[in-house]
């Protein structure tokens, strides 16, 4: 086990188990802690409670046992993207990313500001009058995304987000996530079943057995800030695929 | 326009072949009046006992309007209270559709007796048989919104006002809009069975009562006449509340968005 980040965590699960209606057992002893500014991935196989943990996080779903403890200011402190993009289709590009803001109430001559700016940091601000149904599967994710940052949240948590995009798509918006995470400086949790983006986008890696999910090992990743495209074909990437890799075929064995 | 045309075209050959061939075998047979009049001859009927037929024309829309009008508020309006609560869904639903099975001939009679006037009590049923729709569709679709997007709004801690008016109102327009589109011929059967149930004790003559007035003293083609106006009616009616759901839907809903050539 590591050391406990030096910061105040922004989210801790303390010992969460977490038992569905039916019976189902998604989580067992879950420890975890986020730190902000970190970029924490939850890695493991599919079934493995990774969602139920992110949506304990959200305050989507309460704990059987044990404790989740948010030092979180508002409920606008956190932006959630889901596996679909989950747009409003009645709404146009700019309204969809609106939504969290006119929740907010906030003066509409502000929410245009704050949008405009948003779209633009996305490269959406081509897009602000479109319906999501005329966007690419990649550009609605970018929507998606553009609307969890737009009330600046401290802790943005994306649950599988690419998994259904094309790889050439998948790596631009990993870059894009790097870049967003570095320039707002927020907390970022995203669960993925690749080994690979996750040894590409993590500060830390926690990696879940199979259900009842509890984690089984933490990596790491001590790797250059800005990560590149020189980065995914560099030893230390590959010393940390492989590395993960290992602790995952364990996580599977033990099950 | 292209498009108008290819959805106007064919019917009209159908109608303009079907009435061509109706006119022939009346003519060809000698078939009296009484029986079938030719199509040729309810034209004539039209025309010449319009003076007659329009303000019954009126007065059978007007029923027809208020009574769609208040089936969609209203029935809108119980969608939104009965999803409001199981309980609540539960408590009242079987109500709806007990008043739904229910065959508006059987009321009607009854209604009119209680009710004194009897244009309110005309619209009163046109209004009971198109209610449903409505209602049961805007239930439905308040109950399809995305539960991703619920999921959104209860992590933005919103009240459920907002969440009926950003996601769930918006998410029900479609089935609402389908609801509406089979209530609006339902409003005007409604109020044609209520008018012939009050038959010539009806104080307001509408179409229906020209037909029955028609059939008792044997004037047929007058008869006919009143029915095509009704036919035309329930048309323009449907093509009206197609229209109003096109205009609403065309930017965003598939049953409503062109597929021109899409891009990727």
């Amino acid at each position: 086990m590591l050391p406990a980040p030096p910061l105040k965590p922004v989210v801790r699960l303390h010992q969460v188990t977490k038992r569905f209606a039916g019976g189902t057992e998604a989580l067992a002893g879950l420890d975890l802690a986020v730190a902000p500014g970190e970029l924490l991935a939850l890695l493991g196989p599919s079934g493995c409670g990774k969602s139920t943990a992110l949506r304990l996080m959200a305050g989507l779903a309460e704990p059987t046992t044990g404790s989740v403890e948010r030092r979180l200011p508002d409920p606008h402190s956190v932006g959630f993207v889901f596996q679909e993009p989950t747009l409003m289709p009645w709404a146009t590009v700019e309204d969809n990313v609106a939504l969290p803001l006119k929740l907010l109430g906030l003066p509409r001559a502000e929410i245009r500001r704050r949008v405009a700016e948003r779209l633009e940091r996305l490269g959406l601000d081509g897009f602000a009058r479109a319906y999501p149904r005329q966007l690419s599967g990649g550009m609605k994710m970018r929507v998606s995304i553009a609307r969890a940052l737009a009330a600046q949240p401290r802790l943005l948590l994306l649950d599988e987000p690419f998994a259904a995009l094309d790889e050439i798509t998948r790596w631009r918006l990993n870059d894009e996530l790097l870049d967003l995470w570095r320039a707002e400086g927020l907390a970022v949790v995203f669960v993925t079943h690749s080994v690979y983006e996750s040894a590409y986008l993590a500060t830390r890696i926690a990696v879940l057995s199979a259900r009842p999910g509890r984690i089984v090992g933490e990596i790491a990743v001590d790797a250059p800030s800005p990560r590149g495209a020189d980065y995914r074909g560099s030893e230390a990437y590959l010393r940390t695929c492989r590395a993960v890799s290992t602790k995952l075929a364990e996580a599977l064995g033990e099950s | 326009m292209k498009r108008t045309l290819a959805n106007v075209l064919p019917p009209a050959v159908i109608a303009v072949l079907v009435l061509a061939a109706w006119e022939a075998v009346v003519r060809l047979r000698h078939t009296p009046e009484y029986l079938l009049p030719s199509p040729l001859r309810i034209a004539a009927a039209l025309r010449d006992d319009w003076p007659m037929l329009y303000p019954s024309l009126l007065q059978t829309l007007a029923i027809t309007g208020e009574a769609l009008l208040a089936a969609a508020l209203l029935g809108a309006g119980l969608a939104v209270l009965l999803i409001q609560a199981k309980w609540i869904e539960r408590s009242l639903f079987p109500f709806a559709v007990i008043l739904q099975v229910t065959p508006l001939v059987a009321i009607a009679p009854l209604l009119l007796i209680w009710i004194k006037d009897v244009r309110f009590a005309l619209v009163l049923c046109a209004f009971l048989v198109a209610f449903f729709p409505v209602a049961a569709n805007t239930t439905l679709g308040l109950q399809s919104a995305d539960h991703h997007l619920l999921d959104l709004m209860r992590l933005y801690g919103s009240s459920r006002w907002k969440v009926l008016r950003f996601v769930r109102l918006p998410s029900a327009l479609p089935y609402f809009l389908g609801g509406l589109r089979i209530s609006g011929g339902l409003s005007l059967i409604g109020a044609v069975v209520a008018e012939f149930v009050a038959g010539t004790g009806g104080a307001a003559s509408g179409l229906a009562y020209r037909i029955l007035e028609a059939g008792y003293t044997l004037q047929i083609p007058r008869m006919f006449a009143a029915l095509a106006l009704l036919a035309g009616s329930g048309v323009l009616l449907y093509a009206l509340l197609s229209g109003l759901s096109h205009l609403l839907l065309r930017r965003w809903h598939e049953s409503a968005v062109r597929r021109e050539n899409r891009q990727t």
